[in-house]
């Protein structure tokens, strides 16, 4: 079996449910959507117009889901999608969209255009047409349990790594504890500081947690490639493993799709409720804070502003826990403009950053993040999500800019009080 | 009273005054546009013209227009133009009966053959012929052989002008105005017909005859009198509108030339007939008036030498001078609402609606499910095509 | 037929055929809408997806300052068009009165004058947006026929709204008759076009600010 036109259709006619049918219909080709999309503020190009992107999905609902479709169909009215057409709208659906929800939040008659390209590429994928990069990656997830290749040795190296420095054990497959800290592949290879500031923080908290040796990758490459069934495969893995500790919650890490793949799409990719809750480390920070458990000393004399992941913020809503958290280390904060729901996408998510034959077009669409820097200027960028983060490093050393990209939960354990 | 008079002659020999006479030669001016300079010429053809025969014909109608022609009160000039006219024939006014008042018909078809003037007030049954004969003759009939000898015809009355309230649904009688009848059934010979006809049936193509329409339910005598005097000035018909009416009393509409119009465009409206706005005089828009779609001189002829007209005395107008106003969904209904009940329709169709919706929703369902029933599992080797 | 028929027609037996075609079109096309259902959400919700919905509906109506800026143009004459057609078809006394008879409802009238001038502002602005369609390159790029036939039969009823008020070029029951058949014309096209959003958006909004307010966004 291999990928086909007709399984791609299938998929289509499969997807589409009463909000797309509901969208579609409310179209008026205002164009604002456009205004909205950093891959059109950036380049232009009207191709990237968040609603166009979605054209074959649309006739595939017109011709069959509304009465007047049918008929236009059958005497050849509108044109059927064809392979031909699915392949020139792949840089759209997969190189030119990050999912970053910003064109979902301006349409005036209410459209979830985002909601809707996440429906559209799975049947891009079951037609053949989802990207190289994305591809290896979802094989790579699911044949050696993350995107990136990374094994547990890998991590169990990190994490002897991180014990030595702060001198405390990190709970690896302990049953009954409260909560169960998922990584991201980006975490263990990139940024391994991030265990270590995590089990300061939780030490010092009292917090009871975990890593599982069985399931600690939090992304998920089914959700971006959208593949359905992998997803939930991925997911399967992360509910296995903590049902089988026993934990309370589980701790989404600082990667934006992630915590939409666990949170809020898992429960329906695996088709019925979790019996443990997730929480976005954020979240459980900013809790910790609230009871007093999480207290810092010193501030950041540095000018900070952050940046808000998308599926974090806009898609997650995680929008004033990182302000509250950020508040209790900085002197000297400031909000870019269009910050919190409103953020503009660093260019990389939505497996963008997995894609390689997109590498152009992300930096070239991250002047757009430039230009929100610019306006405030600041020493340091907080964010927490570790795709936004390498993208964001890459981006500013592109552009010449001396600005420092840091992990909020690594900047809050820096600054941890040590009574 | 000779036949032979002019109507100079004739107004003489009647009294009138010079003075009056050209008074009545300048309203009939300003009434048919003309200026003031073309108030000598009137006066000048109508002293001089000689009074033309004029055969009136009653069908179906109810006597209103003659009513309404004969209650300008005596002796006003527009009365008395009617002795200007050699009036040969109107059932309501002469004085002969049966075979005698048709002999008289005859006789003046016979002696100005080509040169009269026939005017019709009410429709003509040609549904059923019937419903309205005069000595046996079917109105029909009788109009197709003397619509033949005349110079022009005059229809007076909506009922003549466009079938009027016999016309009006479901129209039972079958009820034609004349144009139409004429349109549809002039090249027809009548069935019964005189030996004036007969004598003359060479030249019988009353399709093409010109027809002057005078509708209103009744007409403004005014209106009667000023086209007749039109005809009698010029000899010829009068500029008309596409239903056939003399421009220089149907040009404009009611509303155009309404007192209250002011109020309409302020948007004050009387609401109910004994309301503040109904006592302070203002536009009756919503209580139905037919002014905007109505051509009419009332606004300024106005009625019973000029005392007043139906919105002057607080009801909205009917819009009797235009074409099935009987039927154009209620006298007091606003001329913007439906003439049809719009609010069932909008219950059916919406019911309808609710019902096909429901079934093409339950086809896409069907379909939806069928996608959903062929989904093959995608997996990581499903992801690329053969080849 | 004669002008008094021909506007009998269109007030009568027209307008219940366009009555009909426009609800049952409508109320077609919402059912066709409802009925592809959609799947429970088996999430925790964090926010209300009924709350998030409703405060959608209405928060839509406004643009945020970043789309105000970008696209000042376009959601100025929008909201002008907008705003002007709907006080020319709701406020105009006339048309009230139209509704009082058919359904037996009524509100206040606006001046006529005032009437008037909103007309001509809103033509003024929907011929600015049929300009800025063929000029701005996304709209020129992403419109359809259907783009400028729903421009014409939107704009329609205001040029012949406006011209039988001011009784110009036709005698004033044809001008009447002309005027309710365009905005039959608008009512006979509208379930077919994207004329349906003035329906479809209350599900639209509802939707994006359910999927939003789920998870506490304010979307």
């Amino acid at each position: 079996m291999s990928a086909s036109l007709q399984r791609g259709i299938d998929a289509f006619k499969e997807q589409i449910d009463a909000p797309v049918a509901a969208f579609f219909s409310s179209c008026v080709r205002c164009g604002l959507c456009a205004d909205a999309c950093l891959f059109y503020t950036e380049t232009g190009c009207p191709t990237r117009t968040p609603i166009h992107k979605l054209e074959p999905l649309r006739r595939v609902w017109q011709q069959e889901y509304t009465f007047w479709g049918r008929y236009a169909k059958a005497f050849g009215l509108s044109k059927p999608v064809t392979d031909e057409e699915l392949e020139k709208w792949e840089t759209l659906v997969y190189d030119s969209c990050t999912m970053c929800g910003r064109c979902s939040m301006v349409c005036p008659v209410g459209n979830d255009i985002t909601y809707m390209i996440r429906k559209m590429r799975e049947g891009m994928a079951a037609s053949g047409h989802a990207p190289e990069g994305l591809i290896g990656a979802t094989k790579r997830a699911v044949t050696i349990g993350s995107p990136m290749g990374v094994k547990l040795p890998a991590l169990q190296a990190q994490i002897r790594h991180a014990e030595k420095d702060i001198g405390l054990e990190i709970p690896v497959d302990v049953e009954g504890a409260d909560y169960m800290l998922l990584l991201s592949s980006m975490e263990i290879m990139n940024f391994p500081e991030f265990i270590g500031a995590v089990a300061k923080i939780f030490n010092k908290a009292g917090v009871s947690w975990t890593i599982s040796s069985e399931a600690f990758e939090a992304t998920n490459s089914g959700i971006q490639i959208g593949v359905s069934e992998i997803a939930a495969e991925l997911v399967q893995r992360i509910v296995d493993a903590a049902d089988k500790l026993k934990v309370k919650n589980v701790i989404s890490p600082e990667c934006g799709h992630a915590y939409m793949a666990i949170r809020w799409e898992g429960p329906n990719l695996v088709g019925k409720p979790y019996n443990f809750k997730v929480v976005h480390i954020l979240e459980l920070l900013d809790d910790l804070r609230k009871q007093g458990r999480l207290k810092t000393t010193g501030k950041e004399s540095q000018r900070l502003t952050y940046h808000d992941p998308c599926q974090i913020s806009r898609r997650g809503g995680v929008v004033e826990q990182p302000r509250n958290l950020i508040d209790m280390i900085a002197d000297d904060f400031v909000e870019m403009p269009d910050s919190g729901t409103m953020n503009w996408c660093c260019g990389a998510g939505g497996g963008v950053s997995s894609n390689e034959r997109a590498d152009d077009l992300r930096l070239k669409v991250f002047r757009r993040k430039q230009a929100q820097l610019d306006a405030v200027k600041p020493d340091a960028l907080v964010s927490a999500c570790s795709n936004c983060r390498i993208h964001l490093e890459e981006g500013l050393e592109e552009n010449g800019m001396d600005i420092t990209v840091l992990s909020l939960t690594e900047t809050l354990a820096e600054h941890l009080a040590e009574d | 009273m000779s036949k032979d008079q002019t109507i100079g002659e004739a107004l003489r020999a009647r009294g009138v005054s010079r003075r009056g006479f050209l008074k009545f030669c300048a309203a009939t001016a300003s009434m048919m546009a003309l200026p003031p300079s073309m108030v000598p010429v009137i006066a000048a053809a109508l002293e001089k013209a000689s009074r033309p025969s004029v055969i009136w014909m009653s069908f179906q109608e109810c006597t209103g227009c003659t009513e309404s022609l004969t209650r300008s009160h005596s002796p006003t000039v527009e009365g008395l133009i009617f002795d200007t006219i050699s009036l040969d024939y109107h059932h309501t006014l002469q004085a002969a009966s049966g075979a005698a008042a048709e002999a008289a018909r005859e006789a003046a078809m016979e002696e100005n053959w080509g040169k009269y003037i026939l005017v019709v007030d009410g429709s003509i049954p040609v549904g059923d012929p019937g419903y309205s004969t005069i000595a046996g003759i079917s109105n029909m009939d009788m109009l197709l052989e003397t619509a033949a000898g005349a110079a022009a015809i005059v229809s007076v009355g909506s009922c003549a002008a466009f079938g009027g309230i016999p016309h009006a649904d479901p129209n039972p009688t079958g009820a034609l105005s004349v144009r139409d009848l004429l349109q549809q059934y002039g090249d027809r010979k009548p069935d019964t017909h005189s030996a004036v006809y007969t004598a003359h049936s060479t030249d019988v193509d009353v399709k093409n005859k010109p027809i002057i329409n005078v509708p209103g339910c009744p007409p403004i005598p005014v209106v009667i009198t000023g086209v007749l005097a039109h005809f009698l000035t010029f000899g010829t018909i009068p500029e008309l509108d596409e239903l056939g009416r003399p421009m220089a009393y149907y040009g404009k509409s009611i509303h155009d030339r309404c007192y209250r119009r002011p109020y309409y465009d302020k948007g004050l409206f009387a609401e109910t007939f004994d309301d503040e706005g109904a006592k302070k005089g203002w536009c009756l828009y919503k209580l139905g008036c037919k002014g905007p779609t109505t051509y009419n001189a009332c606004a300024t002829t106005k009625w019973n030498e000029g005392t007043s007209f139906p919105i002057e005395a607080g009801h909205p107008c009917l819009g009797c001078s235009e074409p099935d106003f009987w039927d154009g969904g209620g006298f007091y209904k606003a001329i913007s609402t439906s003439t049809e009940d719009i609010s069932r329709t909008a219950v059916y169709a919406i019911g309808a609606g609710a019902a096909a919706g429901v079934a093409l929703g339950a086809l896409n369902r069907a379909k939806k499910t069928r996608a959903v029933k062929a989904h093959q599992k995608v997996g990581i080797d499903d992801l690329e095509k053969d080849g | 037929m004669s002008e008094t028929e021909l506007l009998i027609w269109v007030r009568g037996p027209a307008l219940q055929i366009a009555t009909v075609v426009f609800l049952l079109g409508g109320v077609l096309r919402i059912f066709e809408i409802l009925a592809l259902g959609r799947k429970p959400n088996l999430a925790e919700p964090r926010g209300s997806a009924l709350a998030g919905g409703l405060r959608t509906i209405i928060t839509r109506s406004f643009p945020n300052r970043d789309t105000l800026q970008r696209s000042t143009f376009n959601v100025v004459a929008g909201y002008i068009f907008h705003i002007g057609f709907f006080i020319a078809l709701f406020f105009f006394a006339p048309h009230i009165l139209l509704f009082d008879d058919a359904f037996g409802v009524s509100w206040p009238a606006l001046p006529t004058q005032f009437i008037d001038a909103v007309t001509v502002v809103t033509m003024i602005a929907l011929v600015a947006v049929l300009l800025h369609r063929i000029n701005h390159k996304v709209m020129r790029y992403l419109s359809r026929f259907q783009d400028y036939l729903v421009w014409l039969v939107t704009i329609l009823p205001l040029v012949t709204g406006y011209f039988a008020f001011h009784r110009i070029g036709l005698t004033p029951p044809l001008l009447i008759a002309v005027h309710i058949a365009s905005v039959e014309l608008l009512m006979v096209v509208f379930p077919f076009t994207k004329l349906m959003h003035a329906f479809t958006l209350f599900l639209a909004r509802y939707y994006n600010g359910a999927i939003s307010g789920y998870r506490g966004v304010n979307s």
